[in-house]
């Protein structure tokens, strides 16, 4: 059969099967390297863990189980607890509203100088860069632990915290939104004399605006997380009361208040998708 | 045409509608007096009464510098502890009498004077004196002559030359504080007297105070340990050197780089878990594999509620089931994790060119190849780039996990910010924080390129562009 195959034709086949052969080298080796990674973790973990996985997995559903019973006990004036929490839950509402706010003020001023199209001065762009690369990867926690100590316990101190955090995060990615627009209309505000302000104004925002506000409702929707979980270590608001409900084992007011955080949470996702949907221009 | 003319037939396109601006007002106003209030509730207008810039200088000074304390007791003067950081463990000399002169191991920065006196000289040229009944200090900036304290009958301290004191000498009833700058200190109690002396650099950040290798540094420990003369004649060079670094009792680095080890575990088994997961159960939730609506439902609102009920609860959840330790983590993380990735890649399926499929079927393939040749190739690029997205945003959430209780480096920080002393190794644990997440950052960036081309935008936007194809 082969024999009466053109040369050219052999030697595809042959190059076929040492390529086949190469890949499935290389998938073997991948999937070999990601078993061995999840071994070496989970040896890590096992050793690192108070209990075993073997003993723990079973135990999954205690806690639920723990929360529904306890707020079974409580009866009916359950949902009276949601009432009772509402401010809490605004309380940090607002703490994230107004973060996300400042943040993203600030993270527009550090895109400017930080995309290439809109500075010359490449020194000026790596600056503010590495600023921007900074106050991200700090995570949120460490920046408000250390205020929280300075300043006492307050808001105040997680909001700066995720302004910084906002700032960096929505920085680099306006930037890059800034980095990828259309320049035609730019060089057509330049060539009629408009000022660098006039270009920015008219050439830059005008195109990046959808996506700007895109990311600053995903980033609110983080932030709502991030100022409930600053709440833990005593930044005030929901994060604060679930703390201390669980703490002196409150079942009922605990799933209140996941309750609560739950549905927030779902619906700003709702929100947020339908926001961003009709945005880009995606309505369905 | 005139100005009005052109108003009149394009007044759709030249006039802005009064709604409309009525509308964009209205949005600012309301921003406006959204901030004014959020500034008030919010108490940032107190922020200058909370901010105390003694006690923040203390702490920057205290992340990068270390001082020597030098405490004298007024009832037994004779007994002079002189000690890194004031810590009981790591006295440079016990309690010593000065009749007896210094003994062996002392700072270059003390001697004995004239008179038997204890003189520590300071960076500034200044020198601090202690005798049996008065402090002195003697040649510091802004003041030539000697300044005397001493204690009055009641036990009470106080300035002999009370004429001109400097600014930086503050004289209340039960205390005297020297303090020209940052660098030195001397404070005069009616008990004791202490004096800091603070020095640049983190001190005995290789091997600890009582560390075999400490009078060697670390360079000469590090030629020590490829040379054949044993320190300690029962281990050898290398091990000792290794030993005693990680067991160093100031900055505990085996357990803290322990860790920071279990925080990259954390984040990256989450990770790889919660894609092992969603990838296969995102075709499932995907109308154009799955022709079963029923099943279909189930899967999105699974995702939904995974996703809705945020990492913070699992967490809690699962560090009751777990107790404190990497699994909690893992498993907050992947459960997560799966519902995210999940949706995303079952939105990327249905978003696929069916074209690609068609060609695969025409061949005479089965579904599952169809699926493999057909929708795989097309959707690898984001689920790849998603993976590492999440990978090393996990790497961050696995740290503030870690503070609730999970352990890992998070733990650790905690631990040393609430004791309020060690703002040392509070800097050291976030620079390595922050170099971890910087390095996962770079990698997964790099890895991203590599795999997809020059792919900068976020993924949001590539979701948006398939969708509009």
């Amino acid at each position: 059969m082969q024999s009466s195959l053109p040369e050219n034709l052999i030697k595809i086949e042959n190059n076929l099967k040492s390529l086949t052969r190469t890949r499935s080298i290389y998938s073997f080796l991948s999937i070999a390297a990601l078993i061995a990674v999840i071994y070496s973790g989970l040896i890590v973990a096992e050793t690192g863990n108070a209990t075993s996985i073997w003993v723990g997995l079973p135990k999954f559903f205690d806690y639920p189980v723990d929360l529904f019973v306890g707020s079974w006990e409580y009866g009916y004036r359950w949902n009276l607890l949601l009432l009772e929490y509402l401010p809490d839950l605004i309380s940090t509402i607002n703490m994230a509203l107004f973060s996300t706010a400042m943040g993203t003020l600030l993270a527009f001023f550090l895109s400017i100088f930080s995309s290439r199209n809109l500075i010359k001065s490449k020194t000026t762009v790596l600056i503010f860069r590495r600023i921007m690369d900074i106050c991200r990867s700090f995570p949120e926690l460490v920046i408000a632990l250390v205020l929280l100590y300075l300043l006492g316990k307050s808001a105040l101190p997680a909001v700066i915290a995720i302004i910084i955090h906002t700032a960096g995060a929505l920085g680099k990615l306006f930037s890059e939104a800034i980095e990828n627009v259309d320049k035609n209309p730019i060089e057509g505000l330049e060539s009629c004399g408009a000022s660098w302000f006039t270009r920015i104004r008219f050439g830059v925002v005008t195109q990046a605006l959808p996506l700007f506000l895109t990311y600053t409702i995903l980033r609110f929707e983080i932030n709502i997380r991030a100022s409930t979980i600053l709440g833990f270590v005593g930044a005030g608001g929901i994060g604060e009361q679930l703390y201390t409900n669980i703490q002196w084992k409150y079942e009922a007011d605990t799933i209140a208040i996941m309750f609560l955080l739950v549905s927030t949470i779902i619906a700003l996702d709702y929100l947020s998708s339908y926001w961003r949907k009709s945005l880009i221009g995606l309505k369905s | 045409m005139n100005r009005s003319e052109i108003i009149k037939n394009y007044s759709d396109i030249v006039v802005t509608k009064f709604s409309s601006k009525m509308w964009s007002t209205f949005l600012v106003l309301g921003i406006i007096v959204y901030l004014i209030i959020a500034i008030l509730s919010l108490d940032i207008l107190q922020i200058h009464k909370k901010w105390s810039p003694e006690r923040a200088s203390l702490f920057a000074l205290d992340t990068y510098a270390h001082k020597d304390h030098v405490t004298m007791k007024w009832s037994e003067p004779d007994d002079i502890i002189i000690s890194f950081e004031g810590s009981r463990w790591s006295q440079y000399v016990g309690p010593y009498q000065k009749s007896d002169g210094l003994p062996e191991r002392y700072p270059e920065w003390t001697s004995i004077g004239p008179e038997g006196e204890t003189k520590i000289s300071f960076k500034n040229g200044g020198f601090a004196n202690l005798y049996d009944d008065k402090v002195t200090i003697e040649n510091w900036p802004d003041t030539k002559e000697t300044l005397v304290f001493r204690l009055d009958e009641q036990g009470k301290p106080y300035v002999e030359n009370v004429d001109n004191l400097p600014k930086w000498i503050r004289v209340t009833e039960n205390k005297i504080e020297v303090r020209p700058s940052l660098y030195e200190r001397v404070q005069v109690y009616s008990k004791k007297v202490e004096v800091h002396r603070y020095n640049l650099g983190w001190n005995y950040f290789w091997f600890d105070f009582d560390s075999p290798l400490e009078p060697y540094g670390i360079w000469n420990a590090i030629s020590l340990s490829f040379s054949g003369d044993r320190v300690d004649p029962n281990i050898s060079n290398f091990s000792l050197l290794i030993q005693e670094f990680l067991n160093n009792d100031m900055w505990h680095h085996g357990q803290i780089l322990w860790a920071l080890l279990e925080t990259i575990f954390m984040a990256l088994l989450g990770t790889l878990l919660a894609a092992l997961l969603g990838f296969p159960l995102a075709f499932f939730a995907a109308y154009n594999v799955t022709p079963f609506k029923f099943v279909r439902t189930i899967l999105r609102r699974l995702f939904d509620t995974l996703r809705g009920i945020d990492f913070l609860i699992w967490s809690l959840i699962f560090l009751r089931a777990f107790g404190p330790g990497p699994f909690t983590g893992i498993f907050a993380i992947a459960i997560t994790d799966t519902g995210t990735l999940g949706k995303l890649m079952s939105e990327a399926i249905e978003n696929t060119e069916e074209k690609q499929q068609e060609g695969v079927e025409s061949t005479g393939a089965n579904k599952t190849l169809q699926h493999r040749f057909g929708i795989i190739p097309q959707i690898l690029p984001i689920f790849i780039s998603q993976t590492l997205y999440y990978l090393e945003s996990n790497t961050r959430g696995a740290v503030i996990i870690g503070a609730m209780g999970a352990g890992g480096i998070g733990l650790q920080l905690l631990g040393a910010i609430n004791t309020g002393t060690s703002w040392e190794n509070v800097m050291y644990m976030s620079l390595l924080i922050l170099g971890v997440v910087i390095f996962m950052d770079t990698m997964s960036a790099k890895v991203r390129r590599a795999l997809i081309g020059d792919e900068t935008l976020g993924a949001e936007l590539q979701l948006a562009k398939m969708a509009k194809k």
